[in-house]
């Protein structure tokens, strides 16, 4: 199979930028990043259909190989569909994002911060047991322990 | 005609019915008659494939006529039916659950009432993903499954929901990227996308090319099942969620991906190339799963956390790769579902009745709630691996068949994967014995309403004396009544006595488990039913 060196290029362009804008904390980044993966996986799909052909509409006089592929084109259009999907979601979901917080940027999760600076020390488990701990007491109140009388 | 014909229905009633269910967004009543109704077909008619698969028969579907390789092929085995029964015996489980939770709180109608559309769509992609024998249609179902989970994990678009949502989506986004990255690379190595196909072309390729393709499926099932290093998402976008969301993400979502990848390791790349890479990430998601799930004090998180630490479990199994090991994995796939989702519901329900579900805040529920605390010890010591339990026996499956391998990685594993139960373990007892068993005065930050309600059942208790025994229960049980609606309980004890179910009934279904493990490793049966000969 012939490769079209170009498309090739092209797509590992696009893929790069796409992952490396996806790292951002800046949501309208990671949007952009998110279509420009998209637009490259759908260039290397196109380029695993091989050479060019003509249009797929079958004539008995015509070879097979004189045809395109089809299937990569009907996969692309799928994947289209989809990223356009998802890329409307998540500029709903940013715009939500900026009304509630008013700021482009993820922010972090409280519960992880709580946890992260939570220390070794527990103190449900760590503290040493209090005095008193039994629950059988003598006539005047006062708790009674193993050993004594 | 086939019975197993019927088969694309799986796929077709749930979103037929979701459309249903959004015409009827205006009619709350109509509306829920639609889904349950809808889901118990399903149900009917999964139960029935089962049975027509249970001695090991395979089935394939050409959707439209068009024969394979050229059409899109569906495939009805022992393994994709059993995982279909279980997903919807789980969802209807969780759909029980929210409904009696929204009848409870009177169902303020949102914008759009869009739980149950999207609850349907996501039930429909995860069935297709099973049934799928088209890699590509694998992807479909990927993504109708993924949409409606962005739907539904962000309900009510709350600060926190947007939060965890966003980076929910992004990573669901970059592992389909990474598929089609290896869905293209394949059309391009093989000139097909049928997994009967490429079962038999895949092999003729030389070793590089397909340790790219192999691993390139790898990362992308691995980021949605949820193995370290690609797991952190997960601890933090599902505990934001509403409960009976959370739960119905934590039982079917990452075991989808699991599935994905016991098919890549069984079907379409069966030489075990990557099997020590495989070791390694299964004991590195077991250990710092269950690491992460110790440090952690609010429920949801902690049992996010075991979520991800047992799918390292099922990574063993298959990276382990003997019929034993296989047919281990598929029997804990579906103990892991059915007690994971059963202690998130458990979780949604102790959040319900004492208003937290962090246990700093948490005291006295076993005297306060005595159904809730069996209904939380149930599946709770069934998933730390206590016999004689489903996930004993999952467990003691795995292990036997990687002590039969006798290879020094793989007792590694093992120790890691015994070291994991253990902490399992003493993660959920020290939930136990904070949540129910320390009185609600003890708290780090005692709930006023907790203490009070404790106080009257101790006076109650006293009052009743040895006469009367049972009268502070009595008050227990009265006040469980106030706040937890019966369905909501009843929902979550039938998915426990499932879990029990899956014990009691281990001997059959675990030989089923074989059959359907013979069958896998086998491969031929899936390709003969699929390829015309």
């Amino acid at each position: 199979m012939s490769v079209n060196i170009t498309f090739l290029v092209i797509t590992g362009v696009l893929l790069a930028c796409g992952f490396y804008l996806v790292l951002e904390r800046t949501l309208t980044r990671v949007l952009l990043g998110i279509m420009l993966l998209g637009n490259g996986i759908n260039l290397l799909i196109l380029t695993t259909g091989g050479r060019r052909g003509i249009a797929p509409l079958f004539k008995p006089e015509i070879a097979a190989e004189e045809y395109s592929d089809p299937l990569p084109q009907a996969l692309i259009l799928t994947a289209i569909v989809i990223t356009f999907a998802v890329t409307a979601f998540l500029l709903a979901m940013i715009y939500r994002s900026w009304t509630l917080t008013s700021a482009d940027e993820l922010a972090d999760d409280t519960e992880d911060i709580k946890v992260s600076q939570k220390t070794a020390y527990d103190e449900e488990e760590d503290s040493p047991v209090a005095e008193d701990t039994t629950e059988f007491v003598d006539e005047e109140g006062r708790p009674v322990r193993e050993g004594e009388e | 005609m086939n019975f197993l014909d019927l088969a694309p229905l799986a796929v077709v009633l749930p979103i037929i019915g979701a459309g249903a269910a959004f015409l009827a967004r205006r009619q709350v009543r109509t509306q829920r008659l639609i889904t349950i109704g809808i889901l118990c077909l399903t149900l009917l008619l999964e139960a029935g494939m089962v049975a027509a698969v249970w001695g090991g028969e395979s089935y394939a579907i050409h959707i439209g006529g068009w024969e394979s390789p050229f059409g899109i092929a569906l495939m009805v085995d022992g393994f994709s039916s059993f995982m279909l029964l279980i997903s919807t015996l789980v969802s209807l489980a969780v759909l029980f659950f929210a409904t009696s939770q929204g009848l409870a709180d009177g169902d303020e109608p949102g914008p759009v009432s869009v739980f149950h559309p999207a609850y349907l769509i996501l039930l429909a992609g995860v069935s297709n993903a099973f049934l799928a024998a088209d890699l590509f249609n694998l992807y479909v179902g990927f993504e109708i499954l993924l949409t409606a989970s962005y739907v539904l994990l962000t309900l009510g678009a709350t600060a926190e929901r947007i939060r965890a949502g966003t980076t929910y989506v992004v990573v669901s986004v970059v592992s389909s990227v990474v598929f089609l990255m290896a869905i293209a690379m394949i059309y391009a190595a093989t000139g097909t996308v049928n997994m009967a196909d490429l079962a038999v072309k895949l092999p003729q390729l030389d070793q590089g090319p397909q340790l790219i393709l192999h691993v390139l499926l790898l990362i992308a099932f691995g980021i949605k099942a949820a193995v370290f290093p690609l797991s952190l998402w997960l601890p933090d976008s599902y505990p934001t969620a509403p409960a009976p969301v959370t739960a119905v993400f934590a039982g079917l979502l990452t075991k989808v991906g699991v599935y994905a990848i016991v098919r890549t390791e069984t079907l379409l790349f069966p030489g075990g190339e990557v099997r020590a890479g495989l070791m390694v990430a299964a004991a590195l998601t077991m250990v710092v799963g269950i690491l992460g799930a110790l440090a952690q004090t609010d429920i949801k998180r902690m049992l996010s956390f075991t979520l991800t630490s047992h799918i390292g479990y099922l990574i063993f199994g298959v990276a382990i790769g003997t019929p034993l090991a296989i047919a281990a994995t598929i029997y804990y796939v579906g103990h892991h579902i059915i007690v994971q989702t059963s202690l998130f519901m458990v979780a949604g329900l102790i959040e319900r009745r004492a208003g937290s579900s962090n246990v700093t805040k948490l005291g006295s529920l076993a005297k306060l709630s005595p159904a809730l605390s069996l209904l939380f010890f149930i599946p709770a010591i069934n998933l730390g691996g206590i016999p004689p339990f489903s996930g004993f026996l999952g467990k003691f499956g795995l292990l036997h068949a990687a002590v039969q391998d006798a290879d020094p990685l793989t007792w590694i594993v093992v120790g890691a994967g015994l070291l994991t139960s253990l902490l399992t373990l003493l993660a959920i007892i020290r939930v136990w014995a904070r949540v129910f068993w320390r009185r609600a005065t003890d708290a780090e930050v005692p709930n006023q309403e907790l203490v009070e309600q404790a106080a009257s059942v101790a006076i109650e208790t006293a009052a009743g004396g040895a006469q009367n025994p049972a009268l502070g229960l009595k008050l227990a049980k009265e006040l469980e009544a106030d706040s937890l609606p019966w369905g909501m309980r009843y929902s979550t004890a039938s998915l426990v006595v499932a879990g029990i179910a899956l014990t009691v009934f281990a001997g059959p279904i675990f030989e089923f488990c074989e059959r359907v493990a013979a069958e896998l490793i086998a491969r031929e049966p899936y390709i003969s039913a699929i390829l015309p000969l």
